[in-house]
Protein backbone atom coordinates (compact mmCIF):
# COMPACT_ATOMS: atom_id res chain seq x y z
CA UNK A 1 0.00 0.00 0.00
CA UNK A 2 1.07 3.53 -0.60
CA UNK A 3 0.51 5.79 2.41
CA UNK A 4 -0.81 9.26 1.75
CA UNK A 5 2.37 11.13 2.50
CA UNK A 6 2.71 14.69 3.67
CA UNK A 7 5.37 14.82 1.00
CA UNK A 8 2.50 15.03 -1.47
CA UNK A 9 1.67 18.47 -0.21
CA UNK A 10 2.77 21.32 -2.38
CA UNK A 11 5.24 23.79 -0.89
CA UNK A 12 2.56 26.46 -1.22
CA UNK A 13 0.20 24.62 1.13
CA UNK A 14 -0.62 26.59 4.26
CA UNK A 15 0.27 25.35 7.71
CA UNK A 16 -3.43 24.82 8.37
CA UNK A 17 -3.71 22.68 5.24
CA UNK A 18 -0.80 20.53 6.26
CA UNK A 19 -2.20 20.01 9.76
CA UNK A 20 -5.52 19.06 8.23
CA UNK A 21 -3.73 16.43 6.17
CA UNK A 22 -1.90 15.08 9.22
CA UNK A 23 -5.21 14.73 11.01
CA UNK A 24 -6.70 12.86 8.10
CA UNK A 25 -3.87 10.36 8.20
CA UNK A 26 -1.27 12.04 6.09
CA UNK A 27 2.18 11.71 7.54
CA UNK A 28 3.98 8.51 6.77
CA UNK A 29 5.95 8.01 10.01
CA UNK A 30 5.28 4.50 11.13
CA UNK A 31 8.21 3.58 13.34
CA UNK A 32 9.87 4.81 16.43
CA UNK A 33 13.56 4.69 16.97
CA UNK A 34 15.20 6.38 19.99
CA UNK A 35 14.85 7.33 23.60
CA UNK A 36 11.49 8.02 25.16
CA UNK A 37 12.76 11.20 26.75
CA UNK A 38 11.24 14.51 25.77
CA UNK A 39 12.27 18.10 26.40
CA UNK A 40 11.15 17.77 30.03
CA UNK A 41 13.65 15.02 30.80
CA UNK A 42 16.84 16.27 29.16
CA UNK A 43 19.12 19.28 29.35
CA UNK A 44 18.02 21.82 26.73
CA UNK A 45 21.31 21.61 24.84
CA UNK A 46 21.03 17.83 24.47
CA UNK A 47 17.36 17.95 23.51
CA UNK A 48 18.21 20.46 20.79
CA UNK A 49 20.69 17.97 19.33
CA UNK A 50 18.38 14.96 19.28
CA UNK A 51 14.90 16.39 18.85
CA UNK A 52 14.83 15.93 15.07
CA UNK A 53 16.73 12.64 15.01
CA UNK A 54 14.27 9.77 14.63
CA UNK A 55 16.70 7.19 16.02
CA UNK A 56 17.80 9.17 19.06
CA UNK A 57 14.42 10.60 20.07
CA UNK A 58 11.33 8.46 20.32
CA UNK A 59 9.19 11.55 19.91
CA UNK A 60 11.09 12.60 16.79
CA UNK A 61 10.46 9.27 15.16
CA UNK A 62 6.81 10.17 14.74
CA UNK A 63 7.80 13.17 12.64
CA UNK A 64 11.21 12.80 11.07
CA UNK A 65 12.74 10.46 8.55
CA UNK A 66 16.20 9.10 7.99
CA UNK A 67 17.96 7.71 5.01
CA UNK A 68 21.01 5.51 4.72
CA UNK A 69 23.37 5.48 1.80
CA UNK A 70 25.47 2.40 1.18
CA UNK A 71 28.74 4.04 0.16
CA UNK A 72 31.19 2.03 2.26
CA UNK A 73 30.52 -1.66 1.64
CA UNK A 74 33.86 -3.04 2.84
CA UNK A 75 34.15 -4.40 6.37
CA UNK A 76 37.02 -5.15 8.71
CA UNK A 77 35.33 -7.81 10.81
CA UNK A 78 33.05 -10.79 10.31
CA UNK A 79 30.02 -11.24 12.56
CA UNK A 80 28.16 -14.53 12.84
CA UNK A 81 24.84 -12.75 12.26
CA UNK A 82 25.92 -11.08 9.03
CA UNK A 83 26.09 -12.29 5.46
CA UNK A 84 26.68 -9.48 3.04
CA UNK A 85 26.05 -11.56 -0.05
CA UNK A 86 22.37 -11.42 0.67
CA UNK A 87 20.33 -8.95 -1.34
CA UNK A 88 16.56 -9.05 -1.29
CA UNK A 89 14.38 -5.99 -1.79
CA UNK A 90 11.83 -7.41 0.64
CA UNK A 91 14.33 -8.15 3.31
CA UNK A 92 14.57 -5.67 6.14
CA UNK A 93 17.50 -6.06 8.44
CA UNK A 94 20.80 -4.34 9.02
CA UNK A 95 23.53 -4.97 6.50
CA UNK A 96 21.19 -5.73 3.64
CA UNK A 97 21.27 -3.43 0.65
CA UNK A 98 20.28 -3.60 -2.98
CA UNK A 99 22.51 -0.98 -4.52
CA UNK A 100 25.92 0.40 -3.69
CA UNK A 101 26.64 4.03 -4.39
CA UNK A 102 29.63 6.20 -5.08
CA UNK A 103 29.69 9.45 -3.07
CA UNK A 104 28.52 11.37 -6.18
CA UNK A 105 25.61 9.01 -6.73
CA UNK A 106 24.78 9.21 -3.03
CA UNK A 107 24.44 12.98 -3.14
CA UNK A 108 22.06 12.80 -6.08
CA UNK A 109 19.97 10.32 -4.16
CA UNK A 110 19.94 12.36 -0.94
CA UNK A 111 18.83 15.51 -2.76
CA UNK A 112 16.12 13.64 -4.65
CA UNK A 113 14.83 12.22 -1.37
CA UNK A 114 14.98 15.58 0.43
CA UNK A 115 12.89 17.11 -2.36
CA UNK A 116 10.33 14.35 -2.10
CA UNK A 117 10.24 13.52 1.63
CA UNK A 118 10.15 16.73 3.69
CA UNK A 119 10.46 14.72 6.92
CA UNK A 120 14.07 13.90 6.05
CA UNK A 121 16.38 15.11 8.81
CA UNK A 122 19.21 12.57 9.05
CA UNK A 123 21.68 10.95 6.67
CA UNK A 124 23.49 7.90 7.93
CA UNK A 125 26.16 5.58 6.68
CA UNK A 126 25.34 2.27 8.28
CA UNK A 127 26.60 -0.55 6.15
CA UNK A 128 26.74 -2.94 4.61
CA UNK A 129 30.31 -2.88 5.72
CA UNK A 130 31.80 -0.55 8.27
CA UNK A 131 31.43 3.20 7.78
CA UNK A 132 34.87 3.88 9.25
CA UNK A 133 36.89 1.06 7.73
CA UNK A 134 37.30 2.64 4.29
CA UNK A 135 36.28 5.97 5.82
CA UNK A 136 37.27 8.08 2.80
CA UNK A 137 34.01 7.24 1.07
CA UNK A 138 31.93 8.07 4.13
CA UNK A 139 33.56 11.45 4.66
CA UNK A 140 33.55 12.33 0.95
CA UNK A 141 29.80 11.68 0.90
CA UNK A 142 29.17 13.88 3.92
CA UNK A 143 31.27 16.70 2.45
CA UNK A 144 29.27 16.68 -0.78
CA UNK A 145 25.90 16.45 0.95
CA UNK A 146 26.73 19.25 3.40
CA UNK A 147 27.31 21.56 0.43
CA UNK A 148 23.95 20.66 -1.09
CA UNK A 149 21.80 20.51 2.08
CA UNK A 150 23.45 22.44 4.90
CA UNK A 151 21.00 21.56 7.69
CA UNK A 152 20.96 17.79 7.37
CA UNK A 153 22.39 15.81 10.29
CA UNK A 154 25.00 13.13 9.75
CA UNK A 155 25.52 9.95 11.64
CA UNK A 156 27.60 6.84 11.27
CA UNK A 157 27.36 3.28 12.55
CA UNK A 158 30.52 1.35 13.23
CA UNK A 159 31.75 -1.84 14.85
CA UNK A 160 34.34 0.33 16.60
CA UNK A 161 37.49 -1.41 15.38
CA UNK A 162 38.65 1.60 13.35
CA UNK A 163 36.94 4.20 15.52
CA UNK A 164 39.94 5.35 17.59
CA UNK A 165 41.70 6.36 14.35
CA UNK A 166 38.92 8.69 13.20
CA UNK A 167 37.82 10.58 16.30
CA UNK A 168 39.22 13.93 15.13
CA UNK A 169 37.89 13.53 11.64
CA UNK A 170 34.40 12.75 12.93
CA UNK A 171 34.42 15.95 14.93
CA UNK A 172 35.76 17.95 11.99
CA UNK A 173 32.95 16.71 9.77
CA UNK A 174 30.35 17.83 12.28
CA UNK A 175 29.15 14.32 12.95
CA UNK A 176 27.07 14.60 16.06
CA UNK A 177 25.83 11.04 16.34
CA UNK A 178 27.88 7.85 16.33
CA UNK A 179 26.48 4.38 16.86
CA UNK A 180 28.81 1.59 17.96
CA UNK A 181 27.67 -2.02 17.89
CA UNK A 182 28.95 -3.57 21.12
CA UNK A 183 27.81 -7.11 21.81
CA UNK A 184 30.25 -8.03 24.56
CA UNK A 185 32.84 -6.78 27.00
CA UNK A 186 34.19 -10.27 27.67
CA UNK A 187 36.32 -11.72 24.85
CA UNK A 188 35.22 -15.26 25.73
CA UNK A 189 31.71 -14.13 24.79
CA UNK A 190 33.08 -12.21 21.83
CA UNK A 191 34.79 -15.19 20.25
CA UNK A 192 31.38 -16.86 19.90
CA UNK A 193 30.10 -13.86 17.92
CA UNK A 194 33.09 -12.79 15.80
CA UNK A 195 34.96 -15.48 13.85
CA UNK A 196 37.64 -13.04 12.74
CA UNK A 197 38.76 -9.43 12.46
CA UNK A 198 41.22 -7.74 10.11
CA UNK A 199 43.50 -5.39 12.01
CA UNK A 200 46.93 -3.92 11.32
CA UNK A 201 47.41 -5.90 8.12
CA UNK A 202 46.49 -9.32 9.39
CA UNK A 203 43.54 -11.52 10.14
CA UNK A 204 43.02 -12.35 13.81
CA UNK A 205 40.76 -15.13 15.04
CA UNK A 206 39.45 -16.56 18.30
CA UNK A 207 40.11 -14.92 21.61
CA UNK A 208 42.78 -12.59 20.17
CA UNK A 209 40.28 -11.13 17.71
CA UNK A 210 37.66 -10.54 20.38
CA UNK A 211 40.23 -8.99 22.74
CA UNK A 212 41.45 -6.50 20.15
CA UNK A 213 37.92 -5.60 19.11
CA UNK A 214 36.85 -5.09 22.72
CA UNK A 215 39.81 -2.85 23.53
CA UNK A 216 39.33 -0.75 20.40
CA UNK A 217 35.59 -0.39 21.09
CA UNK A 218 36.17 0.89 24.62
CA UNK A 219 38.97 3.21 23.48
CA UNK A 220 36.83 4.59 20.66
CA UNK A 221 33.77 5.05 22.87
CA UNK A 222 35.71 7.01 25.46
CA UNK A 223 37.41 9.16 22.82
CA UNK A 224 34.24 10.18 20.95
CA UNK A 225 32.39 10.86 24.20
CA UNK A 226 35.29 13.11 25.20
CA UNK A 227 34.74 15.03 21.94
CA UNK A 228 31.14 15.71 22.97
CA UNK A 229 29.66 13.45 20.30
CA UNK A 230 26.44 11.66 21.26
CA UNK A 231 26.99 7.92 21.22
CA UNK A 232 24.38 5.24 20.85
CA UNK A 233 25.33 1.62 21.56
CA UNK A 234 23.60 -1.11 19.60
CA UNK A 235 23.70 -4.60 21.06
CA UNK A 236 22.38 -7.70 19.37
CA UNK A 237 20.68 -9.98 21.90
CA UNK A 238 21.75 -13.57 21.18
CA UNK A 239 20.06 -16.10 23.50
CA UNK A 240 22.52 -18.42 25.22
CA UNK A 241 25.52 -16.35 24.13
CA UNK A 242 25.23 -12.78 25.38
CA UNK A 243 21.68 -12.35 26.68
CA UNK A 244 22.65 -12.22 30.36
CA UNK A 245 25.99 -10.61 29.57
CA UNK A 246 24.27 -7.54 28.09
CA UNK A 247 23.58 -6.33 31.64
CA UNK A 248 27.35 -5.96 32.07
CA UNK A 249 27.67 -4.37 28.62
CA UNK A 250 25.01 -1.85 29.60
CA UNK A 251 26.84 -0.93 32.81
CA UNK A 252 30.16 -0.63 30.98
CA UNK A 253 28.91 1.64 28.20
CA UNK A 254 26.91 3.84 30.55
CA UNK A 255 29.99 4.26 32.74
CA UNK A 256 31.86 5.47 29.64
CA UNK A 257 29.25 8.04 28.75
CA UNK A 258 27.09 6.40 26.08
CA UNK A 259 23.93 8.43 25.58
CA UNK A 260 21.59 5.66 24.54
CA UNK A 261 21.58 1.86 24.61
CA UNK A 262 19.63 -0.05 21.99
CA UNK A 263 19.21 -3.77 22.58
CA UNK A 264 18.00 -5.45 19.40
CA UNK A 265 16.87 -9.03 18.89
CA UNK A 266 19.05 -11.29 16.76
CA UNK A 267 17.42 -11.87 13.39
CA UNK A 268 18.30 -15.41 12.42
CA UNK A 269 17.12 -17.58 9.59
CA UNK A 270 18.89 -20.32 7.66
CA UNK A 271 17.70 -18.66 4.44
CA UNK A 272 19.88 -15.63 5.24
CA UNK A 273 23.00 -17.77 5.01
CA UNK A 274 24.53 -16.29 8.17
CA UNK A 275 26.63 -18.48 10.47
CA UNK A 276 23.99 -18.17 13.19
CA UNK A 277 21.19 -18.83 10.72
CA UNK A 278 22.88 -21.99 9.47
CA UNK A 279 23.79 -23.24 12.95
CA UNK A 280 20.20 -22.87 14.13
CA UNK A 281 20.98 -20.16 16.68
CA UNK A 282 17.60 -18.62 17.50
CA UNK A 283 16.71 -15.01 18.18
CA UNK A 284 14.96 -13.95 21.41
CA UNK A 285 11.17 -13.91 21.75
CA UNK A 286 9.50 -10.50 22.21
CA UNK A 287 8.95 -11.44 25.86
CA UNK A 288 12.64 -12.26 26.37
CA UNK A 289 13.62 -8.96 24.76
CA UNK A 290 11.21 -6.96 26.89
CA UNK A 291 12.37 -8.86 29.98
CA UNK A 292 15.97 -7.80 29.34
CA UNK A 293 14.95 -4.21 28.55
CA UNK A 294 12.98 -4.06 31.79
CA UNK A 295 15.99 -5.40 33.69
CA UNK A 296 18.13 -2.70 32.12
CA UNK A 297 15.88 -0.15 33.74
CA UNK A 298 14.26 1.36 30.67
CA UNK A 299 13.86 5.08 30.93
CA UNK A 300 15.39 7.77 28.81
CA UNK A 301 18.59 5.91 28.07
CA UNK A 302 17.13 2.75 26.65
CA UNK A 303 15.97 2.78 23.08
CA UNK A 304 12.86 0.77 22.29
CA UNK A 305 11.71 2.14 18.97
CA UNK A 306 14.46 0.70 16.76
CA UNK A 307 13.18 -0.99 13.61
CA UNK A 308 16.47 -2.65 12.62
CA UNK A 309 16.26 -1.07 9.21
CA UNK A 310 18.06 -1.94 6.03
CA UNK A 311 21.37 -0.38 5.22
CA UNK A 312 19.72 1.59 2.40
CA UNK A 313 16.46 2.45 4.15
CA UNK A 314 14.66 5.66 3.21
CA UNK A 315 11.78 7.25 5.09
CA UNK A 316 10.20 7.24 8.49
CA UNK A 317 11.28 4.43 10.79
CA UNK A 318 9.16 1.39 10.04
CA UNK A 319 8.56 2.36 6.47
CA UNK A 320 11.06 1.94 3.71
CA UNK A 321 10.67 3.89 0.52
CA UNK A 322 14.12 2.96 -0.75
CA UNK A 323 12.69 1.23 -3.79
CA UNK A 324 11.29 4.57 -5.01
CA UNK A 325 14.75 6.07 -5.15
CA UNK A 326 16.96 3.55 -6.89
CA UNK A 327 19.65 4.98 -9.16
CA UNK A 328 17.83 4.17 -12.37
CA UNK A 329 14.89 6.30 -11.22
CA UNK A 330 16.97 9.37 -10.35
CA UNK A 331 17.34 12.23 -12.82
CA UNK A 332 20.90 12.95 -13.96
CA UNK A 333 20.84 16.28 -12.26
CA UNK A 334 18.88 17.21 -9.17
CA UNK A 335 18.64 20.60 -7.53
CA UNK A 336 17.76 20.86 -3.87
CA UNK A 337 14.57 22.75 -3.08
CA UNK A 338 14.38 23.62 0.63
CA UNK A 339 10.75 24.83 0.55
CA UNK A 340 9.01 21.61 1.53
CA UNK A 341 11.33 20.67 4.35
CA UNK A 342 11.10 24.14 5.77
CA UNK A 343 7.27 24.23 5.61
CA UNK A 344 7.12 20.81 7.18
CA UNK A 345 9.34 21.83 10.08
CA UNK A 346 7.09 24.77 10.91
CA UNK A 347 4.10 22.45 11.10
CA UNK A 348 5.89 19.90 13.22
CA UNK A 349 6.94 22.48 15.79
CA UNK A 350 3.31 23.37 16.44
CA UNK A 351 2.11 19.75 16.29
CA UNK A 352 4.67 18.59 18.80
CA UNK A 353 3.73 21.23 21.37
CA UNK A 354 0.08 20.34 20.94
CA UNK A 355 0.65 16.64 21.30
CA UNK A 356 2.89 17.05 24.33
CA UNK A 357 0.19 19.07 26.12
CA UNK A 358 -2.39 16.42 25.24
CA UNK A 359 -0.07 13.67 26.50
CA UNK A 360 0.49 15.47 29.81
CA UNK A 361 -3.25 15.86 30.34
CA UNK A 362 -3.70 12.16 29.56
CA UNK A 363 -1.08 11.18 32.13
CA UNK A 364 -2.86 13.24 34.78
CA UNK A 365 -6.20 11.63 33.97
CA UNK A 366 -4.67 8.23 34.74
CA UNK A 367 -3.51 9.08 38.27
CA UNK A 368 -6.13 6.78 39.77
CA UNK A 369 -5.52 3.85 37.43
CA UNK A 370 -5.27 0.59 39.35
CA UNK A 371 -3.64 -1.78 36.85
CA UNK A 372 -1.71 -1.90 33.60
CA UNK A 373 -3.02 -2.35 30.06
CA UNK A 374 -1.00 -2.93 26.91
CA UNK A 375 -2.55 -1.09 23.99
CA UNK A 376 -1.51 -1.49 20.36
CA UNK A 377 -2.17 1.32 17.87
CA UNK A 378 -1.86 1.77 14.12
CA UNK A 379 -0.28 4.96 12.86
CA UNK A 380 1.17 6.50 9.73
CA UNK A 381 3.01 9.06 11.81
CA UNK A 382 2.45 12.42 13.39
CA UNK A 383 1.75 10.75 16.75
CA UNK A 384 -1.83 10.02 15.72
CA UNK A 385 -4.03 6.96 15.29
CA UNK A 386 -4.42 7.48 11.58
CA UNK A 387 -3.82 4.16 9.87
CA UNK A 388 -6.28 1.55 8.66
CA UNK A 389 -5.79 -1.81 10.38
CA UNK A 390 -5.41 -3.58 7.06
CA UNK A 391 -2.59 -1.30 6.03
CA UNK A 392 -0.55 -1.71 9.19
CA UNK A 393 2.72 -3.54 8.81
CA UNK A 394 3.46 -3.00 12.47
CA UNK A 395 1.77 -1.95 15.69
CA UNK A 396 3.15 0.51 18.19
CA UNK A 397 2.62 -0.70 21.75
CA UNK A 398 1.86 1.56 24.68
CA UNK A 399 1.76 0.65 28.33
CA UNK A 400 -1.00 2.44 30.23
CA UNK A 401 -1.01 2.63 34.01
CA UNK A 402 -1.18 5.16 36.84
CA UNK A 403 2.08 6.77 35.80
CA UNK A 404 0.72 7.53 32.34
CA UNK A 405 0.97 6.35 28.74
CA UNK A 406 4.37 5.13 27.62
CA UNK A 407 5.67 3.77 24.33
CA UNK A 408 7.19 0.36 25.05
CA UNK A 409 7.93 -1.08 21.63
CA UNK A 410 6.49 -2.27 18.39
CA UNK A 411 5.27 -5.56 17.03
CA UNK A 412 5.91 -6.39 13.44
CA UNK A 413 2.96 -7.77 11.57
CA UNK A 414 4.81 -8.63 8.39
CA UNK A 415 7.94 -10.59 8.50
CA UNK A 416 10.44 -9.89 5.76
CA UNK A 417 9.86 -11.64 2.46
CA UNK A 418 6.11 -11.77 2.99
CA UNK A 419 5.37 -12.35 -0.70
CA UNK A 420 3.02 -15.17 -1.47
CA UNK A 421 1.13 -15.35 1.81
CA UNK A 422 -2.64 -15.07 1.73
CA UNK A 423 -4.66 -12.70 3.87
CA UNK A 424 -5.75 -15.46 6.23
CA UNK A 425 -2.19 -16.44 6.97
CA UNK A 426 -1.35 -12.82 7.45
CA UNK A 427 -4.14 -12.29 9.96
CA UNK A 428 -2.98 -15.33 11.92
CA UNK A 429 0.54 -13.93 12.08
CA UNK A 430 -0.87 -10.54 13.16
CA UNK A 431 -2.81 -12.19 15.98
CA UNK A 432 0.29 -14.11 17.03
CA UNK A 433 2.31 -10.90 17.00
CA UNK A 434 -0.24 -9.23 19.28
CA UNK A 435 0.15 -11.79 22.07
CA UNK A 436 -0.29 -10.14 25.45
CA UNK A 437 -1.97 -7.02 24.04
CA UNK A 438 -5.27 -6.03 25.67
CA UNK A 439 -6.72 -3.66 23.07
CA UNK A 440 -6.13 -2.28 19.59
CA UNK A 441 -6.88 1.31 18.66
CA UNK A 442 -7.07 1.81 14.92
CA UNK A 443 -8.46 4.32 12.44
CA UNK A 444 -10.62 1.74 10.72
CA UNK A 445 -11.03 -2.02 10.54
CA UNK A 446 -13.17 -4.42 8.51
CA UNK A 447 -15.82 -6.62 10.13
CA UNK A 448 -14.05 -9.88 9.36
CA UNK A 449 -10.67 -9.07 10.94
CA UNK A 450 -12.50 -7.41 13.84
CA UNK A 451 -14.41 -10.63 14.54
CA UNK A 452 -11.24 -12.69 14.40
CA UNK A 453 -9.37 -10.36 16.74
CA UNK A 454 -12.26 -10.33 19.19
CA UNK A 455 -12.40 -14.11 19.10
CA UNK A 456 -8.75 -14.05 20.05
CA UNK A 457 -9.65 -11.99 23.11
CA UNK A 458 -8.62 -8.54 21.92
CA UNK A 459 -10.73 -5.41 22.31
CA UNK A 460 -10.89 -3.44 19.05
CA UNK A 461 -11.77 0.27 19.10
CA UNK A 462 -12.11 2.79 16.27
CA UNK A 463 -13.43 5.61 18.45
CA UNK A 464 -10.28 7.69 18.42
CA UNK A 465 -9.44 7.68 14.71
CA UNK A 466 -7.06 10.57 13.84
CA UNK A 467 -6.63 11.53 17.53
CA UNK A 468 -3.26 11.82 19.29
CA UNK A 469 -2.10 8.48 20.66
CA UNK A 470 -1.68 9.30 24.35
CA UNK A 471 -5.09 10.82 25.14
CA UNK A 472 -6.74 8.08 23.08
CA UNK A 473 -4.91 5.37 25.02
CA UNK A 474 -5.90 7.01 28.33
CA UNK A 475 -9.53 7.25 27.24
CA UNK A 476 -9.46 3.63 26.10
CA UNK A 477 -8.14 2.58 29.51
CA UNK A 478 -11.00 4.37 31.21
CA UNK A 479 -13.55 2.89 28.83
CA UNK A 480 -12.29 -0.65 29.39
CA UNK A 481 -12.12 -0.31 33.12
CA UNK A 482 -15.47 1.41 33.59
CA UNK A 483 -17.50 -0.76 31.26
CA UNK A 484 -15.49 -3.65 29.87
CA UNK A 485 -16.88 -4.55 26.45
CA UNK A 486 -18.17 -8.06 26.03
CA UNK A 487 -15.30 -10.40 25.29
CA UNK A 488 -15.82 -13.65 23.56
CA UNK A 489 -13.58 -16.48 24.60
CA UNK A 490 -11.01 -17.59 22.07
CA UNK B 1 53.07 -15.98 -8.92
CA UNK B 2 49.87 -14.16 -8.25
CA UNK B 3 46.44 -14.39 -6.70
CA UNK B 4 43.12 -14.23 -8.49
CA UNK B 5 39.51 -13.53 -7.47
CA UNK B 6 36.75 -16.08 -8.01
CA UNK B 7 34.33 -13.63 -9.56
CA UNK B 8 31.22 -15.76 -9.02
CA UNK B 9 31.79 -15.45 -5.25
CA UNK B 10 32.99 -11.84 -5.07
CA UNK B 11 30.57 -9.52 -3.22
CA UNK B 12 32.35 -6.45 -4.65
CA UNK B 13 32.78 -4.95 -1.19
CA UNK B 14 36.12 -3.48 -2.24
CA UNK B 15 38.06 -4.34 0.91
CA UNK B 16 40.80 -6.04 -1.12
CA UNK B 17 41.25 -3.02 -3.36
CA UNK B 18 41.57 -0.86 -0.24
CA UNK B 19 44.21 -3.12 1.32
CA UNK B 20 46.31 -4.24 -1.64
CA UNK B 21 49.78 -2.72 -1.12
CA UNK B 22 50.56 -2.96 -4.83
CA UNK B 23 47.51 -1.31 -6.34
CA UNK B 24 46.94 -4.57 -8.21
CA UNK B 25 43.19 -4.78 -7.66
CA UNK B 26 40.54 -2.84 -9.53
CA UNK B 27 36.89 -2.97 -10.42
CA UNK B 28 36.12 -4.62 -13.73
CA UNK B 29 32.45 -4.96 -14.62
CA UNK B 30 30.59 -6.02 -11.50
CA UNK B 31 33.48 -7.45 -9.51
CA UNK B 32 37.11 -6.88 -8.68
CA UNK B 33 40.05 -8.41 -10.52
CA UNK B 34 43.73 -8.81 -9.66
CA UNK B 35 46.34 -7.68 -12.15
CA UNK B 36 48.75 -10.61 -12.07
CA UNK B 37 51.60 -8.45 -13.29
CA UNK B 38 51.38 -6.27 -10.18
CA UNK B 39 50.53 -8.97 -7.60
CA UNK B 40 53.45 -9.98 -5.34
CA UNK B 41 51.37 -12.25 -3.08
CA UNK B 42 52.48 -9.69 -0.48
CA UNK B 43 55.79 -11.57 -0.15
CA UNK B 44 58.27 -9.56 1.82
CA UNK B 45 55.52 -7.05 2.61
CA UNK B 46 53.15 -8.82 5.01
CA UNK B 47 52.72 -12.19 6.75
CA UNK B 48 49.55 -12.89 4.79
CA UNK B 49 48.35 -11.82 1.33
CA UNK B 50 46.18 -8.86 2.27
CA UNK B 51 43.34 -9.68 -0.11
CA UNK B 52 43.02 -13.14 1.45
CA UNK B 53 43.19 -11.76 4.98
CA UNK B 54 40.39 -9.23 4.48
CA UNK B 55 38.06 -11.01 2.01
CA UNK B 56 34.72 -11.86 3.70
CA UNK B 57 34.02 -14.87 1.47
CA UNK B 58 36.14 -18.01 2.07
CA UNK B 59 38.20 -19.27 -0.88
CA UNK B 60 37.46 -16.27 -3.06
CA UNK B 61 40.99 -14.82 -3.26
CA UNK B 62 43.04 -17.85 -4.33
CA UNK B 63 46.35 -18.69 -5.97
CA UNK B 64 46.11 -18.29 -9.69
Amino acid sequence: MQPIAISGILPSASVADIRQTLESGGCSTTDRCGASAGPDDLPAAVWERIKDHPCYSEEAHHYFARMHVAVAPACNIQCNYCNRKYDCANESRPGVVSERLTPDQAVRKVVAVANEIPQLSVLGVAGPGDSLYDARKTFATFDLVAKAIPDIKFCVSTNGLALPDYVDELAQHNIDHVTITINMIDPTVGEQIYPWIYFRNRRWTGLDAAKILHERQMEGLEAVVAKGILVKINSVMIPGINDHHLMDVNAAVRARGAFLHNVMPLISDAAHGTAFGLSGQRGPTPQELKGLQDQLGGGANLMKHCRQCRADAVGLLGEDRGQEFTLDQLPDEVVYDPARRSAYRDVVEAERDDRRAAARAADQALATARDTLLIAITTKGGGRINQHFGHATEFQVYEVDRSGVRFVGHRRADNYCLGGHGDDDRLESVIAALEGIDAILTAKIGDCPRDRLEQAGLVVLEDWATDYIEPAAAAAYQRLREAPPLRRSA
Amino acid sequence: MAYKIVTSQCTACGACEFECPNGAISMKGDTYVINAAKCTECEGQFDQPQCVAVCPVPKTCIKA
